[in-house]
């Protein structure tokens, strides 16, 4: 029984290894792993990109979408922008401001934070 | 069932013009959208108003949910009468983007089955339906936020975590299942990372395969550490005498417990850092140790004359010099 139960967690363990990643810069999404991710089409993905909303990493020389890659940092901030988008019913030009004053009031709670313990 | 009032809800009278409807929506999702406002009730609030939104923007529902309401007591225990939409064809296409297994009790009964159908109607694709079977697509990818420690990424954990997924079954229920996962929290994660799941998403459509769960990783606030992107901040109180002359002192770290040289003549704000021991990878943060002068109060007759001896001892300190204000 107890061998049994080493075993089976052994196994899922296993599994598990092999299977999580961290999106960070060595595991960044391409552009169609992202547009599935975010279940919208590439062409959305890449107007978040020309509006300057998520700044993708280059892999190569040009700076064509089939090169780009995403952390999990600009993947957030696609999902943010596509909820904002279809909930409050704002611009991409909207949703990029919204994006920055949200990153400017975190910043500043953060800050707070800090006061409010003393 | 509870009895939803949808227009107390949104705020609006019952004669509200669809503008007006419309307008209060905005307002109130710019107001309570979970990824502007802090407020913990903020996630649930804006569900609600979605729903009440759904219903009262399209004049069909919203002429068959008036027709429910007028005969409707608060405190009454609510069932929707049968047949009480007869006469009344939902046509619209709406719903678009709006996830109806997020509905009250009180909308499914309502709502539920002709939403349902619409769905169908619309594109088939109905996740585990009856239609799955004939096309191959990989199945959606899912999101889930886990709250963690900021000590497991510095040692890495196993956490299980149990996901709501919702099904829907062959005669069109939606409910939630419980989806229980092991997941490994890597060391040296960070507050908003994601990680991925290969293959743990939504189940593929005929033969394609499943998509992934992608799971954002959220740090419980501590009670003694801060985390800002790679380094932690510990705020660390220390006595006017070892500011002043110096002094080794045992200060806490998620590493455990580190001795640390506070140099003379410190004052309250000064930065120390321990390079390296903020969250652990490559490039390590680091841990910094923000020092707080706290002077012991003067409880009684001994300490108060003790504080004005020191006040003798440093006549010429001004605190206030930068002020412009004479000491």
């Amino acid at each position: 029984m107890n061998d049994d139960n080493g075993y089976q967690k052994e196994a899922s363990s296993l599994q598990l290894k092999q299977t999580v990643t961290i999106i960070d810069e060595q595991n960044a999404l391409t552009l169609t792993e992202l547009s599935h991710a975010c279940s919208v089409q590439s062409g959305y993905i890449i107007e978040l990109v020309d509006e300057g909303l998520i700044t993708p990493q280059i892999m190569a020389e040009e700076h064509e979408p089939h090169c780009w890659r995403f952390t999990g940092a600009q993947m957030r901030r696609a999902r943010m922008a596509l909820r904002l988008q279809s909930d409050l019913g704002i611009n991409l030009a909207g949703v990029a401001l919204a994006l920055q004053l949200l990153d400017e009031i975190e910043t500043l709670r953060m800050r707070l934070s800090v006061l409010d313990n003393w | 069932m509870e009895f939803k009032d949808y227009y107390k809800i949104m705020g609006v009278p019952r004669d509200a013009s669809q503008d007006d409807i419309k307008r209060a929506y905005r307002k109130l999702a710019r107001k309570y959208h979970p990824d502007v406002s802090k407020d913990p009730q903020a996630e649930a609030r804006f569900k609600e108003l979605g729903e009440a939104y759904e219903v009262l923007k399209d004049p069909e529902k919203r002429v068959a949910y008036d027709r429910l309401g007028t005969n409707w007591k608060a405190d009454q225990e609510f069932r929707p009468p049968p047949d009480w939409n007869a006469g009344f064809e939902f046509s619209q296409q709406g719903f678009t983007g709006a996830d109806a297994s997020q509905f009250s009790e009180f909308f499914e009964s309502l709502f539920g089955r002709s939403f349902r159908a619409e769905q169908a109607r619309r594109g088939g694709e109905t996740p585990g339906g009856p239609g799955g079977a004939f096309f191959h697509a990989p199945g959606e990818d899912r999101y889930a936020k886990i709250m963690i420690d900021l000590e497991d990424s510095y040692h890495g954990a196993t956490r299980t975590i149990s996901l709501q997924v919702p099904e829907i079954d062959a005669e069109g229920h939606v409910s939630t299942r419980e989806h229980k996962l092991n997941v490994v929290i890597p060391r040296g994660i960070r507050p908003r990372q994601y990680i991925r799941l290969v293959g743990k998403g939504a189940p593929g459509h005929g033969q394609g395969k499943a998509g992934d769960l992608y799971l954002e990783i959220e740090f419980r606030p501590h009670p003694i550490y801060r985390v800002d992107e790679y380094d932690v901040y510990l705020d660390l109180p220390i006595a006017p005498w070892e500011a002043a002359l110096g002094a080794t002192i045992t200060v806490p770290t998620p590493e455990g417990m580190v001795d640390l040289k506070i140099p003379a003549d410190s004052t309250t704000g000064r930065k120390l850092r321990l390079k390296g021991r903020g969250i652990p990878g490559k490039t390590p943060g680091d841990f910094y140790v923000v020092l707080r002068i706290v002077p012991p109060p003067a409880t009684d007759e001994s300490d108060k004359a003790f504080y004005r001896s020191m006040a003798e001892q440093f006549k010429s300190f001004n605190p206030r010099a930068k002020l412009g204000v004479e000491a």
